[in-house]
């Protein structure tokens, strides 16, 4: 059973993840994205991360991709403002990507193949993940907290127009 | 120890390490800078969910709590980095990445 639902989130991934990089409306990419990372987060569900799959759809498909949407509605992009690669960027872009990705799954598919086994399933749940988190990673969490603070500042400074003077 | 399922570990590495070249594969063919951002955000995908696979396959949470801090990382720099497009956008009328060559060599 997890089998099947292994091998269709990862068929519907990779899918997805391919129709984001080649369809050619910006907005059909954010859509395909978002579906990208639902397959993602069913992977997490399967893995036993629950408290990540419920932050990565918030955060991910909630948050982000929401404003990559917003952004493509403020700039009035779609088709026709789509800048185009000349056909030969393209094929080097693809030969080389796929070359990448060619090295990369003949490296890892000579690997010893074990089979995934959970140690213990209660690992993912909230409250685990809670006091990993504040007894071994306060100072970084405490960090990532200052770096959104000021990822906040940032964009309201960078987005602010210029007054005129 | 428990065994929840039989999917071998190598075809996690296998369906991130593909993901990750799709993602590679998307900031070279496109040109359009959303999209290329897109495409980061595919590869800091693939390599949470590695990261998750192993965390659960080592029984060790802090794995996951690095994912955590990943996706932190992401959302700030998608914040900053669309303020940054929407200021290139508002100069020169464009995403185009081709446009902004000045730095080229």
């Amino acid at each position: 059973m997890t089998h099947y639902a292994f091998y269709f989130l990862s068929f519907l991934a990779i899918l997805s993840a391919l129709m984001v990089v080649f369809s050619k409306n910006p907005i059909h990419s954010v859509l395909y994205l978002v579906l990208t990372f639902f397959a993602i987060a069913g992977h997490y569900l399967l893995l036993n991360a629950q408290f990540l799959a419920v932050v990565h759809i918030v955060v991910y498909a909630g948050a982000i991709m929401v404003l990559f949407l917003y952004v493509l509605m403020l700039l009035n992009l779609n088709v026709d403002a789509e800048p185009k690669n000349k056909t030969w960027v393209k094929v080097a872009g693809v030969l080389s990507g796929g070359m990448l990705m060619l090295t990369l799954v003949a490296t890892f598919s000579k690997a010893e193949t074990q089979a995934l086994v959970q140690k213990d399933p209660s690992i993912g749940v909230t409250a685990n993940l809670g006091k990993i988190l504040f007894n071994d990673f306060a100072l970084p969490f405490e960090i990532s907290s200052i770096l959104l603070l000021s990822a906040m500042v940032g964009a309201i400074m960078l987005s602010k127009k210029e007054a005129k003077n | 120890m428990e065994v929840i399922k039989a999917i071998p570990l190598n075809h996690y590495i296998l369906l991130s390490a593909i993901l990750f070249a799709i993602g590679v594969m998307g900031v070279l063919v496109r040109r359009n800078a959303i999209i290329i951002f897109m495409c980061i955000e595919l590869m800091l995908n693939a390599v949470n969910l590695l990261m998750v696979a192993f965390s659960a396959h080592h029984g060790d949470g802090k794995g996951q709590v690095f994912v955590f801090f990943i996706m932190a990382v992401a959302a700030a720099e998608v914040a900053v980095g669309l303020s940054i497009l929407i200021m290139i956008h508002r100069n020169t009328e464009t995403t185009d990445v081709g446009f902004l060559n000045k730095l080229k060599f």
